[in-house]
């Protein structure tokens, strides 16, 4: 799974995109960002607080607690800031 | 006349209104949105940064949104990324209908749902060297929210 990182998640992980195993048991965003976590000090860094971090699912907005599935790309922001 | 962009370059807002004109059109209405200096000044640039894809995806939504909610023969988005100083543009939005009613809400609700429901995030680069990224506005989600949603046909 294609997994992107955006703004200080971006700059804190230390790269916008990868390509990711994930466990058969994160089965959702909030339980991605879990196991992701674990993946070394910038995750850990960037995850430290999931209150303001946001996600999309194959490009659509949803929940943390959304069903995760297997989607093609999963992205992790911060709350927009456009306009 | 649709136009839907996410672009680097600068857009030319009388150029753009022009193209909304035209038969059955009776008014056209725009916001364009500029990149404010900060009080006390020391903002140097903002960067803008965004997914692409979904931002594309997200802003061609919002343009069958407002086609939905109103009668319009016309509607333009355009949204600058990259690196842009206080003073330059930033996005331009634009409805063109019949009467004036449908075209001046149609250019709020644009404007208003893009500043939450598109992956744009901003960064501030400031005089003195430093850079943060912009916080998202609580009031910007209740003005979005304050329109209610979408029906699922007129």
């Amino acid at each position: 799974m294609r997994v992107l990182y955006f703004a200080w998640l971006r700059e804190r992980i230390g790269k916008s995109s990868e390509e990711l195993e994930l466990p058969e048991e994160v089965d959702t965003p909030r339980a991605l960002i879990n196991w992701l976590r674990t993946l070394g000090p910038g995750y850990a860094a960037a995850f430290s607080d999931e209150k303001p971090v946001r996600c999309a699912i194959d490009q659509e907005f949803q929940p943390l607690d959304a069903p995760l599935g297997r989607p093609k790309e999963i992205g992790f922001f911060p709350p927009v800031t456009g306009g | 006349m649709r136009l839907v962009a996410v672009q680097e370059e600068d857009f030319d807002a009388g150029a753009l209104l022009a193209r909304l004109g035209g038969e059955g059109t009776g008014g056209v209405a725009s916001f364009t949105g500029i990149v404010r200096q900060v009080a006390g000044g020391g903002l140097k640039a903002l960067r803008l940064e965004h997914y692409p894809g979904m931002t594309e995806k997200a802003l061609e939504r919002l343009a069958d949104e407002a086609q939905t909610r109103w009668e319009l023969t016309g509607c333009i988005i355009i949204h600058r990324v990259g690196r842009l100083e206080p003073g330059q543009n930033i996005v331009f939005a634009a409805a063109a209908s019949a009467h004036r009613g449908d075209a001046l809400a149609a250019t709020a609700y644009l404007i208003d749902q893009l500043k939450t429901r598109a992956p744009f995030w901003k960064a501030e680069d400031m005089a003195d060297g430093a850079t943060h990224w912009v916080e998202a506005r609580e009031a910007d989600d209740e003005t979005a929210a304050a329109w209610g949603q979408v029906p699922e046909d007129r």
